[in-house]
């Protein structure tokens, strides 16, 4: 996009009449003459301007350069309006895919069941150690060898129930994820309708006070006074594959003995 | 020295399900005076207490303090040093475990577990029972 040689006096150190096109052809334009029209521009729609006005921006922009743009000026700016159309294109695509009902529909009723399913299996798990609690406390004057046989039969369902609290930490890891997702359509929608949302966007194009960058997102819960690389560590239950066993949590250990 | 089974136990959790299960599986081992926390800091509070306890049994996921920080915590109280502290967590990486060394924890589970698991941990913190 951008000319693969500068040439010698381009920069604003040479004076007035740095080039602020590529090298070589014809007609000039003087960094102050761009600046110049970038401050009409600026006067007349401030430092906000909405997805929707880029393409005519740039197009009002060239316009006003036309008289005195060099060739290279010219693929420059058509690359730059390329690349608002582009954008706009985007924009149609997005739109098509209706992410308002993504964010206020789907993505709160799929956090509700889910929410709902750790209800549902923790009252469940109540329900069956209270059986288990019963049984245990009936074991009183029974011969010794039997109770055995059935505490053994109530520790593997104390056992058993611990999959409450890995569905309970597997769910919230999901929910967590669903929120994030949820904050990125609620970015997007304010990105593409900024009048509707009495959003302004800045010069990148970002709305003030979107979401974090992607790279940013954590599928653990920072705790209050977490120092960053312990928030890195809270990653809840891990798939088959990537959990290392108590074997290796053994081995591991025995390492710092 | 044989193990004193009338310790206090203290166990901490966010999930009442997982709570209820450690304390049942103590209580089949002949442990009963069990205390219980939701998160690190109202552990920390009840371990200030005066309240003497032989051993902490923490989960690592909770808030607003997690079992890393309260295990940071207590060893860096003068009373509560040399307090034995089993970790009991789903976080099950390599790094989370060499964490937990470098706190000083005495001994790691990963969930879910099973009780021959949480007797030979706590025989190897406390010695045989």
């Amino acid at each position: 996009m951008a000319s693969e040689e500068t040439p010698k006096g381009a920069g604003p150190e040479t004076g007035g009449e740095s080039s602020a096109a590529g090298p070589g052809t014809g007609g000039r334009v003087t960094a102050a003459a761009v600046d110049e029209r970038i401050a009409a521009i600026r006067a007349r729609s401030g430092d906000s301007v909405p997805l929707d006005e880029v393409a005519t921006v740039v197009r009002s922009l060239l316009d006003s350069l036309s008289g005195d743009l060099s060739a290279e000026d010219v693929r420059l700016y058509r690359e730059v309006e390329d690349l608002a159309r582009y954008i706009q294109a985007a924009k149609a695509e997005i739109a098509a895919l209706n992410p308002a009902d993504i964010r206020e529909e789907f993505l709160p009723t799929a956090a509700d069941e889910l929410d709902a399913i750790v209800q549902s299996t923790e009252a469940a798990t109540g329900e069956i150690m209270d059986a288990a609690e019963s049984i245990e406390d009936a074991l009183a004057g029974l011969p010794e060898e039997t109770a055995a046989a059935i505490r053994a039969g109530t520790t593997r369902i104390y056992e058993a129930c611990s999959f409450q609290d890995i569905t309970g930490q597997r769910v919230t890891k999901v929910v967590r994820t669903l929120k994030s997702i949820e904050d990125r359509v609620d970015g997007l929608v304010r990105a593409f309708e900024p009048e509707r949302h009495g959003v302004s966007l800045d010069a990148t194009g970002r709305s003030a006070g979107s979401a974090a960058p992607a790279g940013a997102m954590r599928s653990g819960v920072a705790a209050a006074g977490d120092k960053a690389e312990d928030a890195a560590l809270l990653n809840g239950p891990q798939g088959q594959g990537e959990a290392i066993r108590q074997d290796d949590v053994d081995a591991l250990l025995a390492k710092f003995d | 020295m044989a193990v004193d089974k009338n310790m206090r136990v203290l166990i901490v959790d966010d999930y009442k399900t997982m709570l209820r299960i450690i304390r049942n599986l103590l209580r089949q081992l002949g442990f009963n005076n069990i205390d219980e926390a939701s998160d690190g800091s109202q552990a920390l509070q009840q371990l200030r207490t005066g309240t003497v306890y032989g051993l902490v049994i923490s989960d690592w996921n909770m808030e607003p303090m997690t079992g890393l920080q309260l295990l940071r915590e207590v060893r860096a109280d003068a009373k509560l040093k040399s307090m034995p502290f089993i970790m009991v967590t789903a976080e099950s990486k390599s790094e989370n475990v060499i964490a937990a060394k470098e706190a000083g924890v005495s001994n790691y589970i990963v969930k879910p577990f099973n009780a021959e698991t949480l007797k030979a941990k706590m025989v190897s913190v406390l010695g045989e029972f």
